[in-house]
């Protein structure tokens, strides 16, 4: 970081000096207009000041003048509005071959859990050049993930997973700032994020110490939690099998039809009975209160992992007639693609 | 004045119709109630400026001068809620619209003028409480009370405030009741809705936002309450609540509430402008139905406060277009104030001063509004300084400046003297530098990334902190100066006169201070608001 007084950001994410554009436009049309206006009333000022042998010209006013000072000021609006919602969207939609990163907030710190299961606090490294996504849950109160580097930032909410993405372009450490405002140490809650090169972090990570992956972390949990128990592969199972599952539609008792994602599957173990799925019994019992953030995510991580479909394929143990199978799920994806009107952030299609 | 030589002060008058402090505090009279909450938020705007100083002195040094964390969250709480809730809401419309509105139209009183008394006793009540959360530890949730930090993890006095603000609320819901009832009902003979000054239309504007707004915020405060006694559940997710709902509904009021905040100040730099100018205002019709087109666009662009709290993107798309529409009007008015200026006959007295830099200010505050409602920048700046130094243009810039522009205004009619010219000038030159001082650095720490709320921060934000807190100490003089002059001038001052800017507008019909009933008799409007022109004496400012 710089020890001299900066007057501008530092631009060490692909996307920074887009974001820089637009606001020096904005700032060329601010510039533009508060000087016209300063200029103007200068000119006023001198120009027609009060003397004894001139009295004020009485116009009422100018419907062209009207229009022509609505129009433009709505046309350069206009241009500043699509330019920014095309930017905002590109931001939101993290690439599919980004590398995936866990982010758990708390009063007042950040703990961060990589795939292969190295942990940190307050401390993010990543590599440069490559895309990173950044799943974010709260512990307690909204926080927000804020790299002002990078141009990026995420309310991080308690309940619901949240994601960012970036890709770092130059190797440096950067802030990372919480920015909503959480209680009486919020500007303690401050990190750094490490970019490094790509051969840098991969050395990186296997020099940390990590407990195996957070898949297999999972695993233990799926066994000790005694999830293992009904959700599994053969007929007799009474949950519904896991393998395959994520990021696939699937259908409830209720007949609505939802996607398969974190945020599911996270509510699936902490409120059981909010969305079950069509064909089993609301018997499975809460996790609330008894399992952590950071279990859910090694939880939902393991879940993610079994991919490799059975024998029988998800699901497909004591399935009802409505459930959709294996050769509907393309149609039901396409179908819900075309209905989303307000698709959630966290989808997980892009597996 | 050259002009004014032989004024004096009418032998009876509002001020002195009844002497005793019953007679203040059972008035019924709307000029003695706007004196009254002149006092009361007068108050208020010096014990928030003190929280504002000890925030500024705080900053001075990275690891925070002077407090602790915790100190200092309260300290900006207090600041927010004592200037946005017990000052700016109140200031232009419960002071000058009280007192200049009925006059403006030729009403003996407003409509309710009980109702009136009891406005001012709740904004005193909801005061009370305000001050007893300061007295019992202060309250460090941010004015935005947002959940689920304020429902379940504080355990200072934040339902005491939450009352506090309520209550408050519905004082300022009365003074828009008794606005519109007496727009509506009470104007003189001859005064159409095409006759009525724009800080009436300003005002009317504002009085539906404060009926149709505030309630709601009343209900979130509620639940704010209710959540903390009873865990009800509708924001805390630990009870399947959702604490972003609660950002909807308090936006839902307060994004409204800026322009309950800014609108009656436009108001009164349109009686400024044209008054110095001695013009007819440009635009009459844009003017007037602008402030109506920002009651109605305020209304639908409170999600663009949530951009990055979790809001789909569809949603977030429709309410940054929507916040570009509601920008447009304020543009409008910009301009038309401009073109007011155009071939006028202009003297740089005080309240044009305030006008002026109004109009200057207002157009950066406005601007840099652009920016933050632009999806892909608000990302970056959101929640950093930038904000802040956006809405203090518009607040400090934009309405503290109209406030003061209208007080220098109206304050020969309210007290039958003027005040010392020179001095006047002076403060008003000290607070358009130290407000500039003070406040641009904020737009390049919060491009820099320094977030908002911050007790410390790192050391390379340290240089333009210093500015900052420089500039706010100026700005303090500033801000102390009217006050003592002002205070000075009640027993000292040169008597005004009826007219003493020959303005038109009946209010400056009748004499400084005003009688009790205003008219004596009910005067009949047959011109046009602005009417300045050939047959009126025009001074000459030396």
């Amino acid at each position: 970081m710089q020890s001299t007084v900066p007057l501008f950001p530092e631009q060490a994410s692909t996307i920074a000096h887009h974001v820089d554009w637009l606001y020096l436009f904005l700032v060329a049309v601010t510039a533009f207009f508060s000087l016209l206006v300063a200029a103007l009333i200068l000119f006023f000022i001198i120009r027609y000041k009060r003397t004894p042998d001139r009295e004020a010209e009485q116009i009422h006013g100018s419907t062209l003048l009207e229009i022509v000072w609505t129009v433009i000021p709505l046309g350069i609006s206009m241009v500043i509005f699509v330019w920014a919602a095309v930017l905002y969207f590109h931001m939101q939609r993290p690439p599919s071959n980004a590398m995936e990163v866990y982010g758990v907030a708390k009063q007042w710190m950040w703990k961060f859990e990589y795939p292969g299961g190295q942990r940190e606090i307050n401390s993010l490294h990543v590599p440069i050049g490559r895309p990173v996504k950044v799943t974010l849950i709260s512990q307690d109160v909204i926080h927000s993930f804020f790299v002002p580097a990078f141009r990026v930032k995420q309310d991080v909410l308690p309940n619901r997973y949240m994601t960012t993405w970036f890709e770092a372009k130059e190797p440096g450490t950067y802030h990372l700032f919480c920015s909503q405002y959480c209680g009486t140490k919020h500007s303690a809650m401050i990190g750094e994020v490490v970019a490094m090169k790509p051969e840098d972090f991969a050395s990186w990570l296997t020099s940390g110490k990590a407990e195996g992956s957070l898949a297999a972390q999972g695993e233990k949990l799926f066994q000790q939690l005694g999830c293992a128990t009904c959700h599994r592969a053969d007929s007799g199972a009474r949950g519904p099998n896991l393998a395959g599952l994520y990021g696939r539609p699937v259908r409830l008792t209720d007949g609505h039809v939802v996607v398969a994602d974190d945020n599911y599957l996270r509510e699936s173990i902490l409120v059981p009975n909010a969305k079950v799925v069509s064909g089993f019994q609301p018997i499975m019992p809460t996790f609330q209160g008894m399992i952590s953030e950071e279990d859910l995510i090694q939880l939902t991580d393991y879940i993610k992992h079994l991919s490799a479909p059975t024998m029988e394929g998800p699901l497909n143990n004591r399935s009802t007639p409505e459930q959709i199978r294996d050769s509907e799920v393309k149609q039901v994806q396409d179908q819900m693609k075309q209905q989303e009107t307000a698709p959630q952030k966290t989808s997980g299609n892009n597996k | 004045m050259s002009t004014v030589t032989a004024n004096v002060m009418p032998a009876k008058h509002y001020l002195n119709d009844n002497y005793g402090i019953r007679s203040w505090l059972l008035t019924k009279d709307h000029k003695r109630i706007a004196v009254l909450y002149l006092a009361s938020i007068t108050v208020f705007f010096f014990i928030g400026g003190i929280y504002a100083a000890l925030i500024r002195l705080q900053l001075l040094t990275p690891q925070g001068a002077l407090f602790q964390a915790d100190t200092y969250n309260k300290l900006f709480t207090m600041h927010g809620v004592n200037m946005i809730f017990f000052f700016l809401v109140p200031s232009v419309p419960a002071v000058m619209g009280n007192f200049i509105l009925p006059i403006m139209i030729g009403a003996k009183d407003l409509a309710f003028p009980k109702i009136n008394l009891l406005s001012w006793y709740i904004y005193i009540a909801g005061a009370c409480f305000s001050l007893a959360a300061l007295v019992s530890g202060g309250v460090d949730t941010g004015w935005t009370f947002y959940t689920p930090l304020s429902t379940g993890f504080l355990r200072t006095p934040v339902t005491v405030l939450a009352i506090g603000v309520l209550i408050a609320g519905f004082s300022s819901i009365f003074t828009g009741l008794n606005f519109i009832v007496t727009v509506h009902r009470m104007r003189a003979p001859g005064m159409t809705w095409g006759r009525l000054p724009l800080f009436v239309w300003a005002n009317y504007a504002t009085s539906i936002i404060m009926i149709l707004g505030t309630p709601v915020l009343a209900i979130t405060l509620i639940l704010v309450a209710l959540e903390r006694a009873f865990h009800i559940g509708v924001f805390d997710p630990k009870l399947g609540g959702d604490p972003v709902l609660f950002q909807h509904m308090f936006w839902f009021y307060s994004h409204p509430a800026v322009y309950i905040m800014i609108l009656p100040g436009m108001g009164v730099i349109s009686e400024i402008i044209t008054c110095f100018s001695r013009k007819r205002v440009f635009g009459y019709p844009f003017i007037a139905f602008s402030s109506i087109a920002i009651a109605v666009f305020g209304f639908v662009v409170w999600a663009h406060h949530m951009f990055v709290a979790g809001i789909s993107v569809y949603s977030a798309l429709v309410f940054s277009l929507l916040s570009y529409a509601v920008a447009i009007p304020s543009a409008v008015k910009v301009f038309n104030w401009t073109a007011t200026m155009y071939k006028g006959s202009i003297s740089l007295q005080t309240p044009m001063l305030y006008a002026l830099a109004f109009i200057g200010l207002f157009t950066i505050g406005g601007l840099t509004g652009l920016f933050l409602a632009a999806l892909g920048l608000d990302i970056h700046i959101h929640d950093t300084y930038f904000v802040i130094a956006h809405f203090h243009y518009i607040m400090v810039g934009g309405m503290v400046t109209a406030y003061m522009g209208g007080l220098h205004f109206w304050w020969p009619k309210i007290t039958g003297r003027m005040y010392p010219e020179g001095w006047s000038k002076l403060s008003a030159l000290i607070v358009f530098i130290g407000f500039n001082l003070t406040f641009f650095p904020q737009f390049i720490l919060g491009y820099l990334g320094m977030p908002r709320r911050y007790a410390a921060y790192p050391p390379e934000f340290q240089v333009l902190n210093v500015l900052s807190t420089a500039g706010a100490s100026i700005l303090a003089v500033g801000f102390i100066m009217p006050a003592i002059y002002f205070i000075w001038s009640l027993k000292y001052g040169e008597v005004a006169g009826n007219n003493p800017w020959q303005a038109t507008g009946l209010e400056w019909e009748i004499s400084s201070p005003p009688p009790t009933h205003n008219f004596h008799e009910t005067p009949i409007v047959t011109t046009e608001p602005y009417h300045y022109g050939a047959e009126q004496e025009v001074p000459v400012v030396p």
